[in-house]
């Protein structure tokens, strides 16, 4: 199978390092070649970076690249953002050689060059095209006697066009990995509905993004479920810290427990909530975290 | 300005000129049904060069999510040409204080969200190591993206005009 590094971005390692545990901790159960990426920096964020300079864009995330790239292997990573940032960035300089000899012009003052060798992955899409639901099912010991509400995330899945992935008004991929877990994943309005986070929304125009987040919470709500299942930290931390704010911006009380996939398939493969930094969350659910410590120690 | 919207967006291999004024992509837009964010409004404007639309707010109200641009019946790339309508926007100097912001503190420390103590306690907690095998943790590596940031003259386009 293909070697891999795992690419952190700055959610994961300074915000939601649960998701770093976990995703370590699978990868090594599932037998998955993945190392450390030294110094690598910021994908850079697509949102922003990607809305201000193009050159700057391409240069950022085409070192992470070059990074990889000189150990021989694929970028592994586990956010919608990063995938979005480095897969596009790789595609596009592998494809335009203009474009890859203008950055390389940058990286060269760094000692660098971009030679387009590897390829970049996100955690959903290689699960499912080098494991499948089916495989994956093979290692778990512990069926997750859970009702989700999955959140695919935009950048995952699109542009459908470079993402080879299928249609994405109702896929089902994704929700397959998940019921692999024993898992139900239920159906909800707006279920591919944005979270409101990304484009530079969260942090240019906080309002508008948690009016489109309580929106969605208020859709996850009438599914009745135990937990929201995530791709991508950037969501995580728009559902899980973005979920309180709206409580305090609109007087609500929702309290859903939010799992990046990482920490749910943690879990089915017999790993315990506090290894995969399932309490770190800002929302605190006590009934959900005893369930899961419940399943977890084999009690239901 | 001397550079004509369309123009740019058509160097750039973003061919909007088919678009028919339907409004699918306005109506299937999250952030739309919050604010006056109008993609086949911004498309039109920018059909007509009319250069406002770079300085309006609307232009920075869209989280990328691509709904617009999967449905288009005719196969507009919106969300990449309102990506570069932004970048043309940051070119003539607008740009929201916080997204400047942002841009600075990748500047400083090569992270858009730097580490904090609260997490380098979960870190710990977890058996991690408490600064993470980034950028953070390499001074040199460090110096090195500063140094590609200087180089495609970032510092420069941020900086308030
Ligand atoms: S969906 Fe396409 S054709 Fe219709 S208004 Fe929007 S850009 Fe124009
Ligand atoms: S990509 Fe932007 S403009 Fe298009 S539907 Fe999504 S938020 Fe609206």
């Amino acid at each position: 199978m293909t070697k891999l590094s795992l690419f952190l971005g700055c959610i994961v390692p300074n915000r939601y390092p649960g998701i770093e545990n976990a995703t370590k901790l699978c990868l090594q159960k599932l037998g998955v070649d993945a190392c450390d990426l030294p110094g690598a920096s910021c994908c850079p964020a697509p949102g922003v970076f990607k809305s201000f300079d193009k050159a700057t864009w391409l240069a950022l995330a085409s070192r992470n690249i070059v990074l990889s790239e000189r150990m021989g292997r694929d970028i592994l990573t586990v956010c919608n953002g990063c995938y979005g940032s480095l897969a596009d960035a790789n595609m596009e300089l592998k494809k335009d050689p203009e474009l890859r000899a203008s950055t390389n012009s940058y990286l060269k003052e760094i000692g660098m060059e971009f030679k387009g060798t590897i390829e970049v992955r996100h955690i959903i899409e290689f699960l499912y095209r080098e494991f499948g639901p089916e495989k994956l099912k093979d290692y778990i010991t512990r069926p997750l006697d859970l009702k989700v509400a999955l959140h695919y995330g935009c950048h995952l899945i699109k542009p459908s066009k470079d993402r080879n992935l299928g249609e994405t008004e109702s896929p089902v991929f994704f929700d397959e990995l998940v019921e692999a877990t024993g898992a139900k994943s239920v159906d909800y309005t707006d279920k591919m509905m944005c979270c409101g986070a990304g484009g530079g929304v969260r942090s240019g125009h906080v309002a508008v993004s948690l009016e489109m987040l309580e929106h969605k919470l208020a859709c996850i709500r009438q599914a009745g479920v135990d937990c929201i299942v995530n791709a991508c930290p950037f969501c995580h931390l728009q559902f899980d810290r973005g979920q309180l704010a709206v409580n305090e911006k609109f007087g609500t009380d929702y309290s859903i427990p939010v799992l990046h996939y990482s920490q749910l398939l943690g879990l089915t493969l017999g790993f315990s909530p506090g290894e995969l930094g399932i309490e770190q969350n800002a929302v605190q659910n006590i009934e959900f975290l005893a369930k899961v410590y419940e399943i977890s120690a084999g009690l239901r | 300005m001397s550079e004509k919207l369309l123009e740019v967006l058509k160097t750039a291999g973003l061919d909007v000129l088919s678009c028919m004024q339907c409004g699918t992509c306005t109506g299937s837009c999250p952030s739309g049904r919050h604010t006056g964010l109008n993609t086949r409004r911004i498309l039109r404007d920018a059909r007509k060069n009319r250069t406002e639309v770079l300085s309006d707010d609307a232009l920075w109200l869209c989280t990328t999510c691509y709904t617009c641009q999967e449905r288009c019946p005719r196969g507009i790339p919106i969300t990449d040409a309102l990506l570069e309508l932004r970048r043309l926007a940051v070119r003539e100097g607008f740009m929201l204080p916080e997204h400047r912001k942002v841009s600075e503190t990748v500047l400083e420390c090569g992270h858009a969200v730097p580490l904090d103590e609260e997490t380098k306690k979960k870190r710990e907690e977890l058996g991690l190591e408490p600064i993470p095998e980034t950028v953070q943790k390499y001074p040199e590596a460090l110096e090195e993206l500063k140094t590609l940031l200087k180089t495609c003259k970032f510092d420069k386009l941020i900086a308030e005009k």
